[in-house]
């Protein structure tokens, strides 16, 4: 059997793997960065509505039954397990904490690669520099 | 199993034959099972059941209940600049984008009389309210087309007659629009947020490819406030009670003589306008 331009075939084939392949050996061995999350100061609140591993694994799934019971049944508070009562919004609770998007939620979500869109109707508080 | 294939087809032979249909041939089978069925549990609440204990969901005690919400505009009040601090009101707090031409966003706007009351236009008038400048907005009929028409339930009716819409869930089918018989909702055919002037962060603006309209302020509501728009009308908008003799509502309707925009659609508007 006889491979016609046999050179020009071979090297093509390895710029072309080389490049195919880039992403992967050139992240190899290096992990992305853990993402830190920007604790809420002490002196603003101690206590979220519910517990960090708690709101860690499923805060999506308690802001997902609060648009619920907001929009769809108009009851707009929440008593947290410690009995304390909260209003339940996006803007007007959570982010008068969490001030900014990009130190708090951004950290997490680009981590794991995903994109909710609650910030295409959800206005974020001006993120201070 | 409680009920196995011979009793199965005799138990539905006999309710067929009897010709109890649907609920009733259940309860035969699985009686109290339509029961607990009632109301679909979010999925958060087939995940964490309040009775384990967890955090309840309650009304705030301050809102204001009514079982019939509606409007009274009082023509004889209602000035232009009154229209205007009202309908800025609304905009204002309800990031409503002021995008100019066919793709503008209305929520309450301004309108003459032969387009807010076509089937009553007579030539001979009173000038005063022939040339009159009508305040226009969602009238949160009792019998809303639009919610008819929602495919996705994304525009519902709510207990206190408030026409509310689920932004979470608009697909922008845009059939409540063509439902609307008055021309209360508007399309976001692009981005609306370089439109908004000033924004006001504790509101949601929305996005491109929903559907938006008056809310009857349900969020302040909520919290025990009246609407922006009656608050910022010096008087000229009252807002109250329709099912409530003693509201004040109700007592303005019976002082004065009141109409409705397009009545014989038989949509039961709840938007009063005193004449
Ligand atoms: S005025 Fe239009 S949008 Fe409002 S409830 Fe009636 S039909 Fe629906
Ligand atoms: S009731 Fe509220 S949402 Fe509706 S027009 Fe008035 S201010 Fe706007």
């Amino acid at each position: 059997m006889k491979l016609y331009n046999g050179p020009q075939i071979i090297v093509g084939l390895v710029i072309f793997l080389a490049i195919f392949t880039y992403p992967f050996w050139s992240g190899a061995g290096k992990a992305a960065p853990v993402p830190k999350p920007q604790p809420v100061p002490k002196s603003v609140a101690t206590q979220c509505v519910a517990d960090t591993a708690y709101m860690r694994t499923s805060h999506m799934t308690l802001l997902n039954h609060w648009r619920d019971e907001v929009v769809r049944d108009g009851d707009r508070l929440y008593e947290s397990a410690n009995g304390k009562t909260f209003n339940m919004s996006l803007s007007n609770t959570c982010f008068q904490c969490h001030t900014s998007k990009v130190k708090f939620c951004d950290q997490c979500h680009n981590y794991l690669a995903v994109a909710p869109f609650c910030w295409d109707c959800h206005l974020v508080p001006k993120e201070k520099k | 199993m409680g009920v196995d294939r011979r009793q199965f087809l005799k138990l539905a032979g006999i309710a067929g034959a009897l010709g109890l249909g649907g609920s009733v041939g259940f309860q035969l089978l699985k009686p109290g099972s339509l029961d607990a069925a009632e109301r679909m549990p979010t999925p958060y609440q087939m995940v964490f059941p309040k009775s384990q204990g967890n955090s309840e969901v309650m009304p705030n005690p301050k809102a204001l209940k009514g079982r019939r919400w509606g409007m009274v505009i009082d023509m004889r009040k209602l000035t232009e600049e009154k229209a205007r601090a009202a309908i800025q009101a609304c905009n204002y707090y309800h990031n409503v984008p002021d995008i100019p031409g066919k793709q503008t966003i209305k929520w309450i706007w301004l309108t003459g009389y032969v387009n807010a009351f076509p089937e009553v236009e007579n030539p001979f008038a009173d000038p005063e309210i022939k040339n009159a400048r009508f305040i226009a907005m969602c009238n949160h009929c009792d019998n809303p087309p639009c919610v008819r028409v929602c495919p996705t339930k994304a525009t519902f009716q709510r207990e206190d007659g408030i026409v509310m819409m689920d932004m979470h869930r608009c697909i922008g089918c845009r059939f409540c629009m063509a439902g609307c018989p008055y021309g209360s909702r508007s399309f976001n055919f692009r981005d609306p947020r370089p439109f908004i002037k000033k924004e006001y962060p504790l509101y949601p603006t929305r996005t491109k490819g929903v559907v938006e309209k008056c809310t009857f302020c349900s969020e302040r509501l909520a919290v025990g406030k009246l609407p922006y728009c009656a608050e910022a009308s010096g008087g000229a908008m009252v807002f109250g009670d329709v099912d409530d003799a003693g509201s004040e509502l109700r007592r303005l309707l019976r002082s004065r003589y009141s109409i409705r925009r397009k009545p014989n659609l038989g949509t039961h508007p709840q938007v009063y306008y005193l004449v």
